[in-house]
């Protein structure tokens, strides 16, 4: 306690909370991975280490198991396509919101904001009858996944993206149009470098989001072909499942972490080559207000 | 803040909109249209022997007896049992979340000194783990040899008990766990944007340090501890995955969602799931509605 108090300036009960919190939200996480490793069929207990679930069982290891592979493969392909059409939509969108004036703007910037505090079982819904009563001339699975996702990230793009330009100001695009450069080269040379840590930033949460999403994945799903790995975990509580299940969603972690971990070191790189503080959180902050 | 950009071409200020129009286009193609599309199969028809959804997009055709027996089901029959249930494991959720999660943002915001970069990493670092990763990690410690019931042996209480059996308590600690990332990030960056000025000017005033966390600091986070109560309550109302995947879909801890997804993809009674998702929608509106202009106020605040 007499630590816990020097250390933490006289909260020793909050930093014990504090710290106890964090355990809590992360060993889970450590155990799920450790029982991946499992030797035997047990989801509950650990055992001998070894890679059977992830090569090593012949019918249903990761490896060998083709609905595992595609669902990762699903998985991926639609985050990474959800993040190549929803960031330039969003970027462009936020610019536009931000400087055009007006009702109509004001309505518009209302209606961007609506899919962020829609529950996901409501967007899930629309997109699910939408698709079968009016867009039926739009393939189902893979592209009206793609859709559901793109619809759903807009929004948090924008939002980040916004809250990055209120921070930068006009002054420096203003400079380059007294310097000659049309509206679209301000842009282009000037404004969009100093948005870049704010766009990767929103990469990243459409990557996460995509990655994440259960409810508009699953409602728009049409069997195994178009499982992603969150539906794959979803069955799999269900059917007698192994900790194969557990092997796919450590695989996913390890994807995911790397890919944060390499954005935060190309983040570093561009705000140590822009000289300017882009607001360290400015990505999640910018979501949590 | 962007007059004079816009002064500078007043001939083609409007011209901005063009960057906003793929953006307004598409939200209103595919969430606009769908959230329509919900309404015209709510007040639609259903085929009689496919069971399928005849929806109706002109609403002067627009027939509400199937809204009506929903919403007479909702206040007098077996639906008002599930509201009743959803609102008891949200608000339980939300408090376990208010009460474990307060201190916590409190904690990193205001007092962790020199730890706080590395708190600040684990409260983030939830986000970027799949929250179905983290339901599954939960089944495998809750199975009846799981960890949960060794470590509770240890404390010489019966250790077999079977937490995925249907458990209330199982789906408002999952619900909490889910969702608590979600919650504290709001709350801390309001916490941490708190003046520290006016903290020190309450304790050189005579006040214990407590007493300016009560009437100083509590006060000026309550916009914080709503908007993070609003932004977890939202998903969790619509919630239908975390209790069924925790329960292995008992009835005994059916929310509103499941309900929903049963209309809608198990018996073909579509006008039923979707007058059941515009209810929800109904419901969470005041919330949906409050988080906007809050949000649409800080953006103000922030190009002022």
């Amino acid at each position: 306690m007499k630590l816990l108090r020097r250390r933490h300036g006289g909260a020793p009960v909050l930093a014990m909370v504090t710290w106890v919190y964090v355990l809590w939200s992360l060993l889970p996480i450590l155990v799920a991975v450790r029982i991946s490793l499992n030797d035997g069929r047990s989801r509950s207990s650990f055992q001998d280490m070894s890679f059977r679930w992830y090569w090593g069982d012949a019918t249903s290891s990761l490896w060998h198991d083709d609905t595992m592979h595609t669902a990762l493969f699903n998985t991926l392909r639609l985050a990474g396509l959800t993040m190549l059409i929803a960031t330039p939509i969003g970027v462009a969108m936020a610019i536009g919101l931000q400087r055009w004036r007006g009702r109509a703007s004001n309505a518009a910037n209302g209606l961007m904001l609506v899919p962020i505090v829609t529950p996901e079982i409501v967007f899930g819904v629309a997109l699910f009858l939408v698709f079968s009563q009016l867009y039926t001339g739009f393939p189902d699975g893979i592209t009206r996944q793609l859709l559901g996702h793109v619809t759903f990230t807009i929004s948090f793009v924008v939002v980040i993206i916004r809250s990055r330009l209120a921070a930068i100001g006009t002054q420096y695009e203003e400079a380059a149009r007294d310097l000659g450069a049309s509206r679209l080269q301000a842009i282009r040379l000037v404004l969009l470098p100093l948005l870049s840590p704010a766009i990767f930033a929103s990469v990243m949460v459409v990557f996460a989001t995509s990655v994440d999403d259960f409810v508009i994945s699953s409602f728009l799903s049409t069997g195994t072909s178009t499982e992603t790995v969150p539906i794959k975990i979803y069955a799999g509580s269900r059917a007698g499942s192994t900790p194969a299940l557990n092997a796919l969603a450590t695989v996913m972690l390890v994807l995911t972490l790397t890919a944060v971990a390499l954005a935060a070191l190309v983040l570093k790189g561009i705000r140590r080559r822009g000289g300017e503080d882009p607001g360290a959180g400015g990505g999640l902050a910018g979501l949590s207000g | 803040m962007s007059a004079s950009l816009a002064t500078r071409g007043r001939n083609n200020s409007r011209g901005w909109s063009l960057f906003a129009i793929p953006g307004i286009g598409w939200l209103l193609a595919f969430f606009v249209m769908s959230v329509y599309a919900v309404m015209a199969v709510a007040f639609g028809d259903v085929d009689p022997f496919l069971k399928t959804a005849i929806p109706a997009w002109n609403p002067l055709e627009w027939d509400f007896t199937v809204m009506s027996s929903v919403l007479d089901d909702v206040f007098n029959g077996y639906l008002g049992k599930v509201f009743e249930r959803t609102f008891l494991f949200v608000f339980a959720a939300l408090a376990g979340c208010i009460f474990i999660g307060y201190p916590v943002a409190y904690f990193v915001a205001r007092k962790a000194g020199k730890h706080k970069g590395l708190l600040l990493a684990a409260l983030v670092l939830p986000f970027w783990i799949s929250y179905l990763m983290r339901m599954l990690a939960w089944t495998n410690l809750l199975q009846p040899d799981g960890l949960v019931n060794q470590i509770i042996g240890w404390f010489g209480m019966p250790d077999n008990h079977n937490w995925l059996d249907g458990e209330w308590h199982t789906v408002v600690l999952g619900l909490i766990y889910g969702y608590i990332p979600f919650f504290i990030l709001p709350l801390y960056s309001t916490l941490e944007r708190i003046d520290g000025r006016l903290i020190e000017a309450g304790r050189d005033l005579g006040a214990s340090s407590f007493q300016t966390f009560l009437r100083v600091t509590l006060p000026l986070s309550v916009p914080g501890l709503m908007a993070a109560s609003v932004i977890t309550i939202l998903p969790m109302f619509g919630d239908y995955y975390t209790n069924s995947y925790l329960t292995s879909g008992s009835p005994k801890t059916e929310m509103v969602g499941n309900q929903v997804e049963y209309f809608l993809r198990n018996v073909g009674q579509p006008q039923k799931g979707a007058s059941l998702v515009l209810i929800l929608m109904a419901m969470l509106f005041v919330l949906m509605v409050y988080y906007m202009v809050t949000t649409i106020r800080q953006q103000r605040a922030a190009e002022r």
